[in-house]
């Protein structure tokens, strides 16, 4: 990874601003990073955020409790509306996750350097969303308790999973990306668990760090190994990121419902996951460099990066939307075009307009250089798109389902404050982890950020010029 | 460590680098010289130096694919076995054997069990978790995850001999060159 030949047009592709700014060191790099993990002091910005976290966490232990103890009638949920926000949310947070194993993965394949400070923290994200993700489904299924039926275990009942069913398919997909997520991660974790051990002075520390470091010691046979794993593992979780949500999509596309029975749903989601999951690594990243300091590492140059990774999935998402209304139109099929006036102008006309707004019309001021150079900008932006890519998720869902092709069972969603309660506990128990992530675990990964120095950078002894290209 | 016989015994000899290519040279050099017996240890991945310590042979994309394969087949066998012998149910008139049906499951065990290969593999031919080895003894070794480079002659080595194998290191360009006990 090391002796990638620069491009001659490097410089003038890469806008000129460098991945990392000029200056660093093999050591600063470490110390920089290592130095917001290892501190005695915590940040008091941490304590506040991370409270308020917590305290979302427990309003979403409440509401699982309730949940459980009630059941599934304390939401807005009953026939024809089913699935409404449990699904919704599931959905949503398994496409933020996207975003993650595409930085580190795909971008990792594609020999996209600029990546390397931000896949950590990236993974991390993923790995938070399918923890949010995976809840749902699960506390949806009623009987939340016997949600291990789902597995293919011999029982005592004599029976075996419906393996043709896309919920099972759902099952082994999301299972399997949330190991495979956990494995890259880790793995991805171990030299800087070792720095980490060699640089804790506490005791403490040391033990705990250098038990997760599995005693790595950096010798270069295992150096070249680790290579070799990092890639293979960024090629098969490649597919995997694509089939999970295209398996995500089969939930609805395999079912005869209008609205649903589509063949574009599987790329349409996939492009859809991609966008709302950049947008919440721009939601985590622009508050992270400012807080921590780390404008350094994650320069304007990434986010601009990012900013263009939205526009084009986005543009993606809004040909989906296109193709929806045209396919409604061209088939000359009533329940098809029913289903999409429906969309534009029945009851949930103003989410479904929402939505176009948030996730067509904004994003297109990402066209313009001075947008993607404007770091409040691009937050408030990667709010908008999350928020447009949740409504597009609850419009597929609730839209198709509320009327479908006998107006004598029809019916009306209206969520309830235990819907909201768990949305928005799931929303504190994702940035509470994340809160924990930053403040025990590196956010960037130390030694990738020094695979991007020069190396004749010798660390804080140097006297060496500096002779980084500039 | 100089005097001759109180001596515990002795690991090797690591020598410390200030940069990458400083060490790169160094291996060249050392294995041009005979040494076998050697590791160097970075802060990060350096390609050129498991060539030069003349480390060929990566078993581990054969093991991933023998995971994958085995997931491949697992999955797909747990699937058969399960819809056509064991608990044969029609849905919706498809046939026992629905093949296309079974695809996405089989997609995901194949990638599942490849990764685990992938990881368990790694730690397996790395012989980790190995909570303490001998080249944790070295002095600065901690640096390693920061910022030096090392380069450590065994004593197992056929060729070694404390005195001239300090020598030599010492002629390498090395900052230091310490003793490792074992």
């Amino acid at each position: 990874m090391q002796e990638i030949e620069r491009h001659p047009n490097e410089q003038r592709l890469s806008d000129s601003i460098p991945v990392i700014a000029p200056g660093h060191t093999f050591a600063s790099v470490t110390d920089k990073i290592s130095a917001i993990v290892l501190t005695h002091r915590t940040p008091i910005g941490w304590f506040i955020g991370a409270g308020i976290a917590f305290a979302l966490t427990m309003l979403l232990f409440v509401a699982v409790a309730y949940l459980i103890l009630k059941g599934t009638g304390i939401w807005g949920i009953n026939i024809p509306i089913a699935w409404a926000f449990a699904i919704t949310n599931f959905v949503w947070w398994i496409g933020i996750g996207h975003a993650g194993t595409l930085i580190s993965a795909i971008l990792l394949l594609l020999r996209q350097r600029w990546r390397t400070s931000i896949n950590r923290f990236a993974e991390a994200m993923t790995l938070f969303a399918v923890a949010c993700a995976g809840l749902f489904p699960v506390i949806h299924l009623g009987r939340p308790w016997l949600f291990y039926w789902l597995l293919p275990y011999p029982n005592t009942m004599s029976i075996w999973p419906n393996f043709r069913s896309p919920l099972m398919w759902d099952v082994f997909a999301v299972s399997t990306y949330a190991t495979v997520s956990l494995l890259f991660w880790y793995v991805g974790l171990i030299p800087d668990l070792a720095t980490l051990r060699d640089r804790a002075r506490h005791r403490f520390g040391q033990i705990v760090y250098g038990m997760l470091a599995l005693g790595w010691r950096g010798s270069a046979i295992h150096w070249n190994r680790y290579e070799t794993a990092s890639l293979l593992l960024a090629g098969l979780a490649t597919p995997l990121v694509v089939s999970v949500h295209t398996v995500v999509s089969f939930d609805f596309s395999i079912a005869i419902l209008p609205g649903w029975h589509t063949t574009i749903f599987p790329p349409y989601f996939v492009a859809g996951a991609i966008y709302s999951g950049f947008a919440m690594v721009l939601t985590i990243a622009i508050p992270l460099r400012k807080f921590y300091g780390l404008e350094d590492f994650i320069t304007e140059r990434h986010l601009r990066n990012m900013a263009k990774i939205m526009l084009a999935t986005g543009l993606i998402v809004g040909y989906g939307y296109t193709i929806e209304a045209f396919m409604a139109w061209y088939s000359s099929n009533t329940f098809e075009e029913f289903m999409i006036k429906n969309r534009m102008t029945g009851p949930y006309a103003p989410s479904y307009w929402s939505l176009i707004l948030c996730n067509i019309i904004v994003p297109q001021l990402l066209w313009f250089r001075r947008v993607r150079g404007s770091v409040p900008g691009l937050f408030i932006l990667s709010l908008v798109v999350n928020t447009g890519m949740w409504l597009e998720r609850f419009i597929i869902i609730v839209t198709s389902l509320h009327r479908d092709f006998l107006p004598s069972s029809w019916g009306m969603f209206r969520p309830t404050f235990w819907d909201w309660a768990t949305y928005i506990g799931t929303l504190g128990l994702f940035t509470a982890l994340l809160f924990l992530f930053i403040r025990f675990l590196p956010m960037i990964s130390i030694f990738e950020m020094r695979t991007l120095l020069p190396r004749t950078e010798t660390g804080e002894h140097s006297a060496a010029p500096e002779r980084r290209p500039a | 460590m100089t005097t001759g016989e109180q001596q515990p015994p002795l690991y090797g000899l690591m020598a410390e680098f200030e940069n990458p290519d400083a060490l790169i040279a160094a291996t060249r050099r050392a294995y041009e010289a005979g040494y076998r017996k050697m590791d160097a240890y970075t802060p990060f991945p350096i390609e050129e130096l498991s060539e030069a310590l003349g480390f060929h042979r990566n078993a581990l994309p054969l093991i991933v694919l023998i995971g994958g394969l085995m997931g491949t087949i697992g999955g797909y066998g747990l699937l058969y076995w399960t819809s056509v012998i064991d608990y044969p149910i029609n849905v919706g008139g498809r046939p026992f054997h629905s093949w296309p049906a079974f695809i996405p499951i089989t997609f995901e065990t194949t990638v599942l069990c490849a990764a685990l290969a992938a990881v368990l593999g790694l730690l397996a031919l790395n012989g980790l978790p190995m909570p303490h080895h001998p080249v944790f003894n070295a002095p600065n070794f901690a640096l390693a995850s920061r910022n030096k480079f090392f380069l450590c002659i065994e004593a197992a080595d056929p060729r070694f001999d404390y005195e001239r194998t300090k020598d030599f290191l010492l002629h390498l360009n090395a900052r230091e060159v310490t003793d490792v006990e074992s």
